[in-house]
């Protein structure tokens, strides 16, 4: 009784707090959506609350739109989100299983030696990685992009807690003694256990290389090539596109609308999961 | 063991499986039509050019819906590539190209390229050799283009006067103002009347005055005033050979001028550079803004798109002070593979007074004859709907005839533009004056690392 | 006999396991990262469409980085990171908190999850934009703020250093805190439910049990946020670039040390990118043993002796 009053006050208080949030989290998509409704000669007499009906007309002329191909874009981000999340979660699953199972005389060294690179910034080696590149042949093309991500050292460090608190090695050993070889263990019996640390690490991975800006706006040169944030940005730099603010609108709806779907599709598993992952021990 | 093995294996393939799917995307670069000189390359930074060569180059047969790819008659493509230009986007992607020159193969080479005043003097140096020299084309400039004003040639040449591209256009630049705030403010909106009102920069200051009574901004921001002054510096920014930067005490007018006219009130606070949608919005039917400084091209491809009004309610009389504004230089790279075509398309584009005086008309733009731009002048089917049926040529002659064009260097751009930012935390008062000139040599030689000092005028 | 064979097999495979982490680090960021270091040493750049060097300055590109405004930028990265950071970490907590307690009944928990994350979902660059335009002085929010009668000239956000900052200080916080409560909400889901009852019986209030169980409890997680939030602060770069168009306005007060960085690569001066590049290294090397001093006491990666109070508790529980 006497904890239900100051419950129910906390209750009200979380409930506006987080409208308040949410309110600004959409605020800014539904400003874009308006926005991206509306013509040019609209949007130069001022901020409307209401959408236009432009939307159509916006979204023909960005589609047709040969210097800045936001779909071949978004094909391409695609691939590359896609294949850099599941190589890193992969790999980083796979070196965490390693250093976490199997005692072998490096595992100190190589774990310490993990954790330090884990707060270097990609950019710094920006530069030489450039030059690497261009003499490995694979300038301006999509695979430096993606390789890269096999070695992601917040997702095994992720990955790596996550094993320590949810896969109990007698599991492991039950395996060996059922005869199960040693990678055959690891993806049929570890990786399904860490199914909700890879969905979780899965999405984050995508997200930010679907958002990747600094690397591939040195590594890719061409046109069909280009991924989504480069687009944006030399659509920022373009004076001439601003005359066509309702298309620069529309094309970065465009460019975040597939992300969002791929994300409400995900979103209900991700949470399970990270329910799934409290209920273990 | 055997089963060990199939894991491995599984594992490889998981593996190879992945990479390959996204592996396959990456290897089919570049065109693929095969044939040598059936493809020209163009770089540039907007589709301005494409337009004028649809218009006029006899060979054009189709353009594809995405604007990217032109078939001509015979079957050859131009592909046009287009970077923009702003933060040197264009330039960059321009230079890697060049860089890989040599090595391109023949459908990959760039063949035609666009360079801009502020930086042309980079892509016609003769020791960089990238832009070739217009006889080597089989084009005399003396005889072929005889007929061009002949500060757009000097500009395309390199220091030993070797003429190594060509324009269609010429920019002088004209006063563009509202016809309706002219009603409301003086009474008239008859140019030669307004034109009296703004003639010279003092009679300018009282017309400014008189303006912000009525709650009217003169022009928009101080960058709208800065061509004006930018065009009569007295020597290059940088000098050839040398590695300082010499600021001109034009430069240094303009900043003493913006202050007070931004102090004075004449200039509207909120707009703090060009080509943002705070300056596209001065433009628009609600805005307070007199008038805007525009060249042809201005005029026609910023002030009209920006328009959400009626045609009829600008108009142009004569700037404060002549000035040229731009201009989109055409060259032939080194190395091209259809020297031929690219020749025909410089004369067709840049040299042929009937093909230009099509351009005038369809684009307003003011192009690159002397003799046709009189003629022009006087035809009143010239005459413009947006600008209420005035001739903007009969205004553009005076003013392209008495320009001097600004002794040029290759580091134009970057002075422009971050000295124009410097500035603009000073008139808004964010720092003193002391502190923007800091921040300018900043700037600048991070921009470009082989500076080695600024010079300020006394 | 057969299984003390495969004993020894096993921690040999614990090689294979780690090999591709190690290859691609390797050819990918340990070579480059060789490169970067050597041309620091070089005068390097492209003047125009030339190149100028590679010669051997030795430690000049070092000095003359010192003598710029390096540090001044320095000092920018880490106020902008503070400011959007302070709130983020405090509201992912709380909200975590929240969302993991019953007893607060909270309704649609699923849609605000979803909604709070959206934001990181934007690219940092596309984002920006929508900002630059949205609080230029001419754009939405000052219209709707003149249009109600809240002010009465436009208010020039991106004139002044503290609506900057405050402003790329927003766009990260909300591109964060979403991602932030949900790492934490797991961390909170993963503790026992037994030490939670076992807390209520002993008749903790929420501030207790947040203070004195959930805190503790969540600390590897917290880390691991932390650590998240650092790299990301000292790579901060698309925010800023985009919004102050590359330029750091007002004053260069909003220039973080990769704009720094970019804007050397732009101009193509290898020699001092390298430079800069190093000395980001090492200030990245410095944070991250900070770092670990901060959150791990005694063993170096933590959540060992967080599980262990963890089984600890849940045995006393």
């Amino acid at each position: 009784m006497k904890s239900k009053q100051p419950s129910h006050l906390r209750s009200i208080v979380a409930h506006v707090v987080l409208i308040i949030l949410s309110f600004m989290c959409l605020f800014f998509f539904y400003i874009l959506f308006i926005n991206a409704t509306r013509s040019h000669a609209d949007l130069q007499k001022g901020f409307s609350a209401l959408p236009g009906s432009y939307l159509f007309t916006n979204l023909k002329n960005v589609a047709n739109d040969g210097t800045f191909p936001m779909f071949r874009g978004i094909l391409n981000s695609l691939i590359v989100s896609g294949c850099s999340a599941a190589i890193a979660t992969y790999f980083s699953a796979l070196t965490a299983y390693g250093l976490y199972a199997y005692d072998f005389k490096l595992k100190k060294a190589a774990f310490t030696f993990i954790m330090a690179i884990l707060v270097m910034p990609t950019q710094v080696t920006a530069m030489g990685f450039l030059r690497l590149i261009t003499n490995m042949g694979m300038y301006d093309s999509l695979l430096p992009l993606i390789l890269p991500s096999i070695a992601a050292p917040s997702v095994f460090y992720f990955m790596y807690s996550y094993l320590q608190s949810s896969l109990p090695m007698s599991l492991v050993e039950a395996a060996r003694i059922d005869g199960c070889g040693e990678f055959r263990t690891f993806n049929q019996i570890v990786l399904p256990i860490m199914k909700p640390a890879i969905a979780v690490q899965a999405i984050f991975t995508f997200v930010s290389s679907w958002n990747n800006y600094f690397v591939p706006a040195l590594v890719i040169q061409s046109k069909e090539k280009m991924t989504v944030p480069i687009l944006i940005a030399t659509l920022r730099g373009a004076d001439y596109m601003n005359f066509d603010m309702g298309k620069i609108y529309t094309m970065i709806l465009v460019a975040i609308v597939p992300i969002i779907l791929v994300y409400l599709l995900l979103s209900k598993y991700i949470i399970a999961g990270v329910t799934l992952g409290g209920v273990k021990e | 063991m055997k089963k060990r093995v199939i894991c491995v294996l599984l594992a490889a393939a998981v593996a190879a499986g992945s990479l390959a799917g996204c592996g396959g995307k990456s290897s089919d670069g570049g065109a693929s039509s095969g044939e040598e000189g059936k493809v020209i390359n163009v770089y540039s930074w907007n589709d301005e050019f494409r337009k004028r060569v649809e218009e006029v180059y006899p060979e054009v047969k189709e353009t594809s819906t995405d604007g990217t790819v032109t078939t001509l008659n015979d079957g050859t493509e131009i592909h046009w590539i287009i970077n923009p230009n702003e933060d040197g986007v264009y330039q960059q992607k321009l230079d890697e190209a060049l860089l890989r020159q040599a090595d391109a193969s023949a459908d990959d080479k760039v063949d035609i390229f666009l360079s801009e005043v502020d930086y042309v003097y980079k892509y016609t140096d003769a020791d960089a050799d990238v832009a070739m020299p217009l006889t080597d084309l089989g084009i005399d400039p003396d005889a072929d283009l005889a007929d061009q004003y002949e500060f757009t040639k000097v500009t395309a040449s390199d220091v030993n006067g070797v003429q190594r591209g060509s324009t269609w256009q010429c920019c002088p630049g004209l006063l563009v103002y509202r016809r309706d705030i002219a009603m409301d403010v003086f009474g008239t909106d008859d140019p030669e009347a307004i034109g009296e009102k703004v003639k010279d920069w003092d009679t300018l200051k009282a017309t400014a005055e008189e303006l912000k009574a009525k709650g009217y901004y003169t022009f928009a921001s101080y960058a709208d005033t800065f061509r004006l002054y930018g065009n009569s510096i007295e020597a290059p920014w940088v000098s050839p050979g040398e590695t300082t930067i010499k600021v001109d005490q034009k430069i240094m007018d303009w900043v003493e001028d913006s202050k007070e006219w931004l102090d004075a009130g004449y200039l509207d606070k909120n707009v703090k550079r060009q080509w943002v949608d705070d300056w596209n919005k001065t433009m628009g039917s609600s805005s307070n803004v007199f008038a805007f400084l525009f060249p042809a091209w201005g005029i026609d491809f910023t002030l009209k798109k920006n328009w959400d009004g009626e045609d009829g309610v600008w108009g142009v009389t004569n700037p404060p002070q002549e000035y040229n504004w731009g201009g989109s230089y055409v060259h032939a790279c080194t190395g091209t593979d259809n020297p031929e075509k690219v020749k025909d398309i410089i004369l067709a584009v840049t040299g042929n007074q009937e093909n230009l005086l099509k351009i005038s008309k369809e684009y307003l733009d003011y192009t690159n004859t002397k003799s046709g731009m009189q003629k022009v002048a006087e035809d009143s089917s010239y005459a413009s709907e947006f600008l209420g049926g005035q001739n903007a040529f009969q205004y553009f002659v005076p003013v392209a005839e008495s320009i001097q064009i600004a002794p040029l260097s290759a580091y134009d751009q970057g002075c422009v533009e971050l000295l124009q930012n410097s500035f603009s935390d000073y008139f808004q008062g964010a720092v003193d004056f002391d502190k923007a000139k800091e921040n300018f040599e900043t700037a600048i030689i991070e921009r470009y690392p082989d500076i080695t000092a600024i010079q300020w005028p006394e | 006999m057969k299984s003390r064979n495969k004993k020894i097999d096993y921690s040999k495979w614990g090689y294979f396991f780690i090999l591709p982490f190690f290859v691609s680090f390797f050819i990918f960021s340990f070579i480059p990262l060789l490169d970067t270091i050597r041309y620091s040493f070089f005068e390097y750049y492209r003047s125009g469409i030339k190149e100028v060097g590679p010669n051997f300055i030795g430690m000049e590109n070092y000095i003359s980085l010192l003598k710029s405004d390096m540090l001044k930028y320095a000092a920018n990265t880490l106020i902008l990171w503070i400011v959007g950071f302070i709130p983020q970490i405090v509201i992912a907590l709380v909200l975590a908190e929240w969302f993991v307690d019953a007893r607060l009944k909270i309704h649609g928990t699923q849609f605000f999850k979803v909604v709070i994350y959206l934001p990181n979902l934007i690219m940092a660059s596309a984002f920006a934009m929508l900002f630059f335009t949205m609080f230029s002085n001419n754009g939405p929010v000052n219209e709707i703020l003149l249009s109600i009668g809240l002010i009465k000239e436009p208010v020039d956000f991106l004139g002044s250093v503290f609506g900057t900052r405050s402003l790329v200080g927003l766009m990260n916080f909300l591109m964060w805190f979403g991602n932030s409560t949900i790492m934490l909400m797991a961390a909170i889901m993963g503790i026992s439910p037994d030490v939670f009852e076992a807390s209520d019986l002993d008749g903790c209030n929420s501030f207790q049990r947040f203070f004195y169980i959930t805190l503790p409890q969540i600390r590897p997680i917290l880390a691991y946020t932390l650590i998240t939030a650092i790299i990301g602060g000292l790579q901060m770069f698309d925010v800023p670039q985009i919004l102050t168009n590359g330029q750091g306005t007002p004053d260069r007060t909003s220039m973080t040390l990769i704009m720094f960085l970019n804007s050397h690569l732009k101009s193509r001066n290898y020699g001092m990118a390298g430079a800069l590049s190093v000395y980001l290294f090492i200030v990245s090397g410095i944070l991250c043993f900070f770092v670990y001093r901060i959150t791990n006491n005694d063993d170096p990666d933590g959540s060992k002796a967080a599980a262990k109070k963890a089984k600890k508790q849940s045995r006393r529980g």
